[in-house]
């Protein structure tokens, strides 16, 4: 009986063992949640009493301590637009080289360990780079289209990434299956590998425009104007833009202590957005992972 | 008439010689089963034909395969054009993420042929050829992942058909298929052989003697024997074959 009672013993002790890990790990994972709906939370509170109509549509005034957001939002908007431009086509194509034609394992290699170094670099970095190249050395002058160019490289990286996994998570018995057709390399990618990592390459593209809508940094010295009560009219003009926004009435405005309560709502209104999106991105890519199967 | 006129053929994967100077005629509008353990090279010997072992890096071939007496592997050689000739079912079913009208009408498009009345009249004739119509005709628009293992293997059949090969190759088509599902394929080959040069590597020793011709047997990258399927399964020369089909391999 001897042993049998101290198997038992055992036993009794692994549970417990086992039940404190995954307590203490679930309790970490919760911690995790806890901390989004507490920053969510606070925000909101903050922020939501200056949340109204007009602070959605009209431009600061009295040195932004009043009015509202819109020529931020306009900004943002323009920029989370031509910085998709940019890098969208050059980051999906990149992918799809990467993954589908790129043969040499050394080349590709190299430009993967390159492509990922360049996500490590610095965000205020991309912002000297682009001021220096597209700014000054290519005279673009602070301006969208400076400050798309320098959000579109600043996410190539993340866009090429999820390209590729997309592509790769697709079973070479499907290239194989229309290759053995007769059809083409480039056939079989657009006809059926590009629908079928449709929907994993959209959430890719979704997430960096989450990441580009919030950047302040890049376009720090590339695009953002202090101040800008009226609309940019073309891609040569400065705009507002929400983060950058933020930072200037938190630190930097006419009257700080006057702005808190702007600051928190803008705050909000660039969170909603970037919600916003992510949620898009769900609906899309649960539509298109439907739709692919259909066609 | 000589269809497939393989030539003293060597093929590498990397350094590893997966075949041996392999020399072997397929004559037009037969069945020829490949027979062998696994690893012995009839797969390898099989995606020769249709060039589909180019799509593995690292591999190198000697040696010459001549269809319809024209070198596959000469320079000017069109893949696409080749793999349009020569069409090929695979081990596990593979339709495409598309409707079951779709997959069989993409040979076609991919192809070139943008006459839709064309197309739709094809697809009807090769699920009629496959024996798939009753059981779709009224769902066409549906994915073809909806149909079972079995449908999806008669739609890739189809799918191959649909752009008029001269050769099908097929790849251990029914190991993964139920026993019903694989007698239906085993039909449809007795069919098809009629119109086609169906070359068919097996695991399964009935499905060699039930559908073909001649059968060739592969050991360790040798063609050890290739002959009259009867005589392959009755009267074998070689010891080694004899004892494969009669399960005293070892």
């Amino acid at each position: 009986m001897t042993p049998v009672q101290k198997l038992g013993n055992v036993d009794a002790k692994k549970r417990t063992s086992q039940k404190i890990a995954f307590g203490f790990f679930s309790f970490l994972s919760y911690s995790v949640v806890a901390i989004l709906f507490v920053i969510l939370g606070f925000i909101i509170i903050q922020g939501a009493s200056v949340i109204s109509w007009d602070f959605l549509t009209q431009a600061p005034e009295d040195g932004m301590t009043a009015g509202g957001i819109f020529p931020a939002i306009v900004g943002t908007i323009y920029l989370v637009i031509g910085s998709s431009i940019v890098s969208f086509p050059i980051g999906i194509m990149s992918g799809i080289y990467m993954n589908e034609y790129a043969t040499n394992g050394k080349i590709i290699r190299f430009i993967r360990v390159m492509t990922n170094n360049l996500s490590g670099v610095p965000s205020v970095v991309f912002g000297l780079f682009g001021m220096a190249l597209f700014v000054n050395t290519m005279g673009f002058g602070d301006s969208i289209l400076a400050g798309s160019l320098t959000l579109g490289l600043l996410s190539l990286p993340l866009i090429i990434r999820t390209t590729e996994e997309a592509l790769k998570s697709i079973d070479d018995s499907f290239r194989h299956g229309s290759l053995a057709l007769g059809a083409t390399k480039l056939q079989t990618i657009q006809k059926v590998i590009l629908p079928m990592a449709f929907p994993n390459i959209i959430t890719g593209l979704i997430l960096s425009i989450g990441r580009i809508s919030g950047e302040t940094a890049p376009i720090l010295f590339t695009v953002a104007a202090y101040f800008l009560p009226q609309l940019p009219t073309s891609i040569f003009d400065q705009c507002m833009a929400l983060p950058y926004h933020l930072y200037v009435i938190s630190t930097s405005g006419t009257d700080i202590e006057a702005s808190r309560g702007m600051a928190y709502g803008t705050a909000l209104v660039l969170i909603a957005i970037v919600l916003i999106v992510n949620l898009l991105a769900n609906a899309l890519r649960g539509y298109f992972a439907k739709k692919v199967k259909m066609n | 008439m000589i269809k497939i006129n393989a030539k003293n053929v060597d093929f590498y994967y990397g350094n590893f010689h997966a075949l041996k100077g392999i020399s072997m005629e397929i004559e037009a509008n037969t069945s020829v089963a490949f027979i062998g353990p696994s690893g012995c090279g009839k797969s390898t010997f099989l995606r020769l034909f249709n060039r589909m072992n180019d799509l593995i890096p690292g591999t190198k071939m000697d040696g010459q395969i001549l269809i319809d007496e024209r070198d596959i592997y000469a320079k000017s050689e069109k893949v696409d054009q080749l793999r349009k000739n020569v069409g090929m079912v695979f081990q596990k079913p593979n339709p495409f993420p598309k409707t079951i009208f779709e997959n069989v009408a993409y040979g076609l498009r991919v192809n070139g042929v943008t006459d839709q009345s064309y197309i739709e009249e094809t697809v009807i004739k090769t699920l009629k050829q496959v024996v798939l119509w009753e059981e779709v005709k009224d769902k066409l628009k549906e994915s073809a992942f909806a149909l079972s293992g079995g449908q999806q293997q008669r739609l890739c059949i189809a799918r191959a058909l649909a752009i008029s090969p001269s050769i099908l190759l097929m790849d251990e088509p029914t190991s993964a298929l139920d026993p019903i599902s694989t007698g239906k394929i085993e039909d449809l080959i007795h069919e098809l052989k009629q119109e086609y040069t169906i070359v068919i590597v097996t695991h399964n020793m009935q499905q060699a003697a039930r559908v073909s011709d001649k059968t060739g047997y592969f050991y360790l990258g040798d063609l050890i024997e290739y002959d009259e399927t009867r005589k392959i399964f009755t009267n074998p020369e070689k010891e080694s074959t004899q004892n494969y089909i009669t399960g005293r391999f070892g």
